[in-house]
């Protein structure tokens, strides 16, 4: 029992850290502001979740894991909301998104 | 499992490093704010590693909590200056 929750923290923590890489690609190499908050908004998320979970799992059942639960619903909620603000303030500022056939900005 | 974390604190840190590019060269505040809001989210892992890595998660979670915290109100604040300013 103890090997299998040992495995399911380890690939939690190991699919985090993947989608925490493919948002940082996307946030490096997209061609504007809102291709590159898409990419960060929904994979640092996901990355986060599964992070966290990963660490609860390998917790056991305390109050610690509870915080870390506490934490992941609180990041589940918070994220994609800052996300949402960022991007309109960006189109309420006048940032025009881009289109296919532009200059990367 | 202790070498394990420190092997996903270090490539925490080295993606917290390439994002740092788009906080420093990108164009336009609004990108920056984004890169910051996503070194944040990488620093809040960090800090729970670290707590494994020194055996003391009790304590470093409550500055995880406080961190997720002061990120989102920093983004939220951020983003409705600037949607004041034009």
């Amino acid at each position: 029992m103890a090997y299998i929750l040992a495995t399911l923290s380890i690939v939690c923590i190991v699919g985090g850290l993947f989608f925490f890489t493919t948002a940082t690609i996307g946030l490096l190499r997209f061609p504007d502001f809102f291709t590159r908050l898409h990419a960060t908004g929904k994979g640092d998320t996901l990355a986060v979740f599964l992070c966290l979970i990963g660490f609860a799992i390998h917790e056991g059942l305390s109050l610690t894991a509870l915080k870390i639960a506490f934490i992941a619903v609180f990041m589940f909620l918070a994220q994609p909301t800052a996300t949402h603000a960022i991007s309109r303030a960006g189109i309420r500022h006048g940032l025009k998104p881009w289109v296919k056939g532009e200059e990367r900005q | 499992m202790n070498e394990f974390f420190v092997a996903i604190g270090l490539g925490m840190c080295i993606l917290v490093f390439l994002v740092l590019y788009r906080v420093i060269f990108g164009p336009g505040v609004f990108n920056r704010i984004a890169a910051i809001s996503a070194i944040g989210t990488k620093t809040l892992i960090i800090l729970l590693i670290l707590g494994y890595v020194y055996n003391r998660v009790d304590m470093f979670i409550d500055i995880s909590m406080v961190y997720a915290l002061l990120n989102f109100i920093g983004s939220i604040a951020a983003a409705k200056y600037l949607e004041m300013e034009r």
